[in-house]
């Protein structure tokens, strides 16, 4: 396993949408120096919200557990719930 | 590499759901720790060895499981820790009253933060040492004493047939811990497993233990979500039964492969062996996580109905399909549990009459495990529970499967009365069990011998 695949976290948002959901979290990112790697958004039957983020911690300048922290309570802030896990979770539910 | 980091947005999606909507959970993770050099003249001694050891090994195993669950997002309901069998350990101090080891145990497991510790067990499927009988002796004291030590005797195997002394003496075992713990309706008999062919690295409670095979210490994973399996279902109403199998094994390989994931982690944190994925199906009381719910959505009307033990057959086998694939180290039980009081489900069916006893029986010949929280009238003679041992474990023997029996029979309630657990123990409606007696089929004593299925060398 190399560094750099350890160090990747998926960031999920859902929720209603509204203003400036996007600039929260990528503000809360950035001065996290987390570098974000992929984001995919979508308005889900016209009203949900959801937005993936894959996002590299290896350069980060916080732990894994504080950005997590910040970013759940920025999404109770907003509304919206905010999760950050390993992006090992995802990889190996779906594949050998 | 432009797609290196390329994961797709809809099995995010299908994940997060799992989780957050349909109670996809790690049931848990069950450290074995062995005790085998915990054996001492003393049985203070023996007491206290067992007390450092296991508070030695199992100090980081609740801090390193919540980690585990944050970093990935993914519950872990229990933590619990499974100890070599006590009557083998106890034994050499050559006293006969073990209830100063299950008093260790249970302060141990207080200390390390767990809820439930497995372990306190004697294996007597041929015949039984003088420690082993102190130990069963001692189970309606240890258990209504403690709080969190769970307890299991196996009676039977298909390699040495059934102990029927051993039957005997747990029907009567399974009386008196019920009275010793009436106040409780009976909790003592909820932590109380009999088994046939009793495996050596389930994770599961009550029935877990750490084999006399199993490496100084290990660390075994259950994974549970009858929810996530009920709702694919629920989305293919009217598919038939090649593509329903389909649909279940896919499930079960994504549930495994998150047990598989967990566990991993965890050995490696701990810097403690994998031992193994249990692909089990493990109901809990809340609503939509329930086996019986499964078999319903198949077009059942209620669970316990003609065509159940066929819907049950086939869910179990689809989930241990699936299962396989998805983790290198498959063991424990494996299949899909029946615990009546830990299942809504169940319990409903119980309720209006679609479930009894029988039909319980006959559903465990094809799954995991055996007749599971089935809380019974108190007045039943010791003789009739021993006949309903005897039976699961002849189903067992027979079939070359884990069988077993946990039942109560809950002092001073009827059937039609309600009593209540508590927690991920639930709550159980008292059923009924035949009133022709079967003492003097018990009395024989013996073994009955090992069945043909035995001589496969």
């Amino acid at each position: 396993m190399t560094e750099k695949k350890e160090n990747r976290i998926i960031v999920s948002v859902l929720g209603v949408d509204r203003v400036g959901i996007i600039a929260a979290i990528t503000a809360i990112l950035a001065k996290a120096e987390a570098n974000i790697l992929d984001i995919s958004q979508t308005i889900m039957q016209g009203q949900i919200f959801t937005m993936i983020m894959v996002v590299d911690m290896s350069g980060a300048a916080v732990s894994f557990d504080t950005l997590r922290k910040d970013l759940t309570d920025k999404g109770q802030e907003l509304g919206v719930q905010i999760m950050a896990q390993h992006e090992d979770v995802f990889k190996f539910m779906h594949r050998i | 590499m432009a797609n290196m980091y390329h994961v797709d947005t809809s099995e995010i999606l299908e994940t997060i759901r799992m989780v957050q909507m349909e109670n996809l959970d790690i049931r848990t993770i069950t450290m074995g720790i062995s005790l085998r050099d915990c054996c001492r003249s003393d049985i203070k001694a023996t007491a206290a060895a067992i007390y450092d050891k296991v508070t030695r090994l199992g100090q980081d195993l609740v801090p390193t499981g919540e980690m585990i669950a944050q970093q990935y997002g993914i519950p872990i309901i229990n933590k619990r820790i499974s100890v070599t069998p006590i009557a083998m350990v106890a034994e050499s101090s050559g006293v006969d009253d073990y209830a100063l080891i299950a008093h260790a145990l249970d302060k141990a497991a207080m200390e390390v933060g767990i809820n439930f510790i497995g372990g306190y067990s004697a294996l007597v499927h041929k015949g039984m040492t003088p420690g082993d009988r102190a130990l069963i002796e001692s189970l309606p004291q240890a258990l209504s004493q403690t709080e969190r030590v769970c307890a299991s005797v196996n009676i039977a195997t298909t390699k040495a047939g059934i102990n029927m002394d051993a039957v005997a003496l747990m029907g009567h075992i399974v009386k008196a811990a019920a009275a010793a713990s009436a106040e409780q309706d009976g909790l003592a008999c909820a932590k109380l497993v009999v088994f046939c062919n009793v495996p050596e690295d389930n994770p599961f409670m009550a029935g877990a233990f750490h084999g006399v095979g199993e490496p100084e210490c290990v660390i075994n994973v259950g994974v549970s979500g009858p929810g996530v399996v009920l709702n694919a279902i629920r989305k293919k109403p009217n598919c038939d039964f090649g593509e329903l199998a389909s649909i279940i094994k896919q499930t079960a390989f994504k549930i495994t492969r998150m047990g598989e994931l967990v566990g991993r982690a965890a050995s490696e944190r701990l810097g403690v062996p994998f031992g193994i994925v249990d692909l089990s199906l493990a109901p809990t009381p809340a609503i939509g996580d329930s086996v019986a719910d499964i078999l319903e959505a198949m077009g059942l009307e209620r669970c316990g109905t003609h065509g159940t033990t066929a819907a049950l057959a086939m869910l179990n086998d689809a989930v241990k399909k699936g299962g396989a694939m998805a983790s290198s180290y498959v063991g424990g039980l494996s299949g899909a549990f029946i615990p009546v009081s830990e299942d809504a489900g169940m319990i409903a069916a119980v309720e209006v009459g679609a479930l009894s006893l029988d039909k319980l029986e006959a559903m465990t010949c094809v799954c995991s495990v055996g007749l599971d929280m089935i809380a019974v009238p108190g007045d039943t003679p010791a003789e009739t529970i021993a006949a309903i041992i005897a039976d699961e474990a002849a189903i067992g023997m027979i079939n070359r499967k884990t069988t077993a029996v946990r039942i109560i029979p809950v002092p001073g309630k009827q059937v039609g009365d309600h009593v209540e657990f508590g927690g991920l123990l639930g709550h159980a409606p008292v059923m009924s069990v035949h009133n022709f007696s079967s003492s003097a089929f018990i009395a024989r004593g013996g073994r009955i011998p090992a069945p043909l299925q035995a001589l496969n060398n």
